[in-house]
């Protein structure tokens, strides 16, 4: 079907053309981090808006579910802080853990990271991207939560704000490892298992009040990224809250999001090139 | 454009496990020698296995090769391969990176990805839309298209952020008629302004002769003839095919067909010959005529094909190349 034969071409084969790598051609622009990053975090959003929202309910719910059975158990004070900071940050980690995780896993599993590869984009944009639009898809889910809990407890609504730090810093350690286990299973069922595993870790070790648990289940508890993010918000119900406490919590889950995006960068980069 | 020279890779054997056999290693691509040259449409014809895919992963610097060069407009793509992403633009054949996306989005986040700021990203989508014909899909998601639709929007993306070689991984399969002369005909305008040079994975025979310039023929991972699609028809030019469909069984009562037993290539009710052009007229006038013919349901006389190319190359695989 082709009408145009190759030697009539612009730039068409003559021998003297072939030279030698003396003079390379020019390279394609590289796309650079913080443009590429939004792009990939808009195309992120979108399918995480056409595909995602029936499973946002789902942890809502779950979270929500999960307050009511509590309420039965524990009255009021600490626990109950624990508990509601739990739950919320609980739908973090269902989303931002759970789910990512399984995105990462398929996507490597069916081929679909090659599209990314071909592209001149940097690794920490494609993983900083979609952890970013996994997190910010968690916001809505984890302020209902959050509201809900207080009125069903009677805890102070005041310091809810610090939701705001909470998500984001929650969310890009829980993601960072979402997509790091993603990335690194060698089976797409198997990370799919991790995210369901991790979320479960954060479900039991998050929700459940520390005090009644044995000394190895409350080691686990501190390696967990997501009880810095449940302690730093539950410490904030109080009558007056320890800033210095919640900060010095936030910053561990800004280290530990740091540390796990650059592990899921790395994990991506060696999953890209086989 | 892009040379590549003793290419090898060798998948490692696979211990079996419950559920899942053993296979042996593989070498998928053996000692590969290609020469492409600026501007043509090249092409890699192969059945199913032969090692195309796996080449094509090492040209895009997705794959590391065990051994051997690829050099594209003078980079180095083994030792350097992320630069392959700024040199060329691949068409894979998953879409599950694109899938939930809109056909608008998926061009758009790819030309933004690719370098381009969003102006610049923006104004080619649409042109690009424009000329495939997705526009009226534009705010469809990917996976609510049909297959054939789907693979045009991955074409789309492919094509947002110019490049000078486009790798295109069975770029047609599945689209109707309207949809593959969108693609030739998009592929035909960027080599006439551009110089575009295109490298071709394809087992569609017909598809491989009517657009391709040059063709490599892949087989068990060495590349068995490397020709234009007529120069390569010309070395078994002195060979015609006959099929002959029977009603029912073959009428092997009657000598003349008794005779052709052992050359025929058998499916069902259907007999392959190759043969040289008096025999294929003798064997015709036998079974139109006579005892044969009440027997026959159809027949028909071509000249060679790629597949039959393929074929006296000694192909394994004895019906691997798709014909339509």
């Amino acid at each position: 079907m082709s009408v145009v034969p190759a030697e009539v071409l612009p730039g068409a084969a003559p021998a003297v053309d072939e030279t030698p790598a003396t003079d390379a051609a020019e390279l394609g622009p590289r796309a650079r981090l913080w443009p590429s990053l939004c792009a990939v975090y808009r195309a992120q959003l979108s399918r995480a808006r056409v595909a995602r929202i029936p499973l946002l309910f789902v942890a809502t719910f779950q979270s929500i579910g999960i307050m009511i059975l509590m309420r039965g158990v524990v009255d009021g004070g600490d626990e109950a802080r624990a508990v509601v900071a739990g739950s919320s940050v609980l739908v973090v980690a269902f989303v931002a853990l759970n789910l990512l995780a399984q995105y990462f896993g398929q996507l490597r599993a069916s081929g679909g990271l090659d599209h990314y590869a071909t592209l001149p984009v940097p690794p920490a944009a494609v993983v900083l991207g979609a952890a970013g639009a996994y997190a910010s898809f968690t916001v809505p889910g984890t302020v209902v939560t959050a509201v809900f809990g207080c009125v069903l407890f009677g805890l102070p609504l005041a310091h809810l704000w610090v939701l705001v730090a909470v998500i984001p810093l929650a969310g890009a350690a829980l993601a960072g490892l979402g997509a790091a286990l993603g990335l690194l299973a060698p089976r797409p069922e198997l990370a799919t298992v991790l995210g369901q595993l991790g979320m479960s870790a954060a479900l039991l070790l998050g929700v459940l009040p520390a005090e009644r648990m044995p000394e190895v289940v409350r080691f686990a508890r501190d390696l967990l990224p997501s009880t810095y993010g449940v302690e730093a918000f539950a410490r904030t119900f109080g009558e007056s809250p320890d800033w210095a406490f919640v900060l010095g919590d936030l910053a561990v889950c800004g280290v530990v999001g740091v540390v796990s995006l650059a592990a899921a960068t790395w994990a991506y980069r060696r999953a890209a090139v086989r | 454009m892009c040379a590549v020279r003793g290419l090898t890779k060798t998948y490692p054997a696979v211990r079996g496990r419950r559920g899942a056999p053993a296979t042996p290693e593989v070498r998928a691509t053996d000692d590969v020698r290609l020469d492409i040259r600026r501007g043509e449409i090249f092409g890699l014809l192969g059945p199913n296995g032969a090692g195309k895919t796996t080449l094509v992963r090492q040209l895009t610097g997705l794959m590391r090769p065990d051994r051997g060069s690829v050099e594209i407009l003078g980079h180095d793509i083994v030792r350097h391969p992320e630069r392959a992403a700024r040199i060329l633009a691949y068409l894979g054949q998953e879409s599950t990176a694109l899938d939930e996306l809109t056909v608008s989005l998926a061009a758009e986040t790819t030309g933004r990805l690719r370098g381009l700021d969003v102006r610049a990203a923006r104004a080619e989508r649409d042109a690009v839309l424009e000329e495939l014909g997705l526009t009226e899909l534009a705010g469809r998601p990917l996976r609510k298209l049909s297959g054939g639709q789907r693979r045009l929007a991955c074409f789309a993306a492919a094509l947002v952020g110019e490049r000078p070689l486009l790798v295109l991984d069975e770029p047609t399969t599945g689209m109707d008629p309207v949809a593959r002369r969108a693609v030739w005909s998009a592929v035909d305008r960027r080599r006439a302004e551009q110089g575009t040079t295109v490298l071709l994975v394809t087992h569609n025979v017909i598809e491989a002769e009517t657009v391709l310039d040059r063709v490599a023929v892949l087989d068990r991972g060495r590349v068995i003839a490397c020709d234009t699609p007529g120069g390569l028809k010309e070395r078994v030019a002195g060979e015609v095919r006959v099929d002959l469909v029977w009603r029912d069984a073959a009428p092997l009562h009657v000598p003349e067909v008794a005779a052709l037993v052992d050359r025929v290539v058998e499916s069902g009710r259907r007999w392959t010959l190759r043969l040289a052009p008096e025999e294929a007229r003798a064997v015709v006038a036998t079974v139109t005529g006579g005892a044969a013919f009440s027997a026959l349901d159809d027949f028909t006389l071509a000249t060679p094909s790629l597949e039959d190319v393929y074929l006296a190359l000694g192909g394994a695989a004895q019906q691997g190349l798709v014909k339509a």
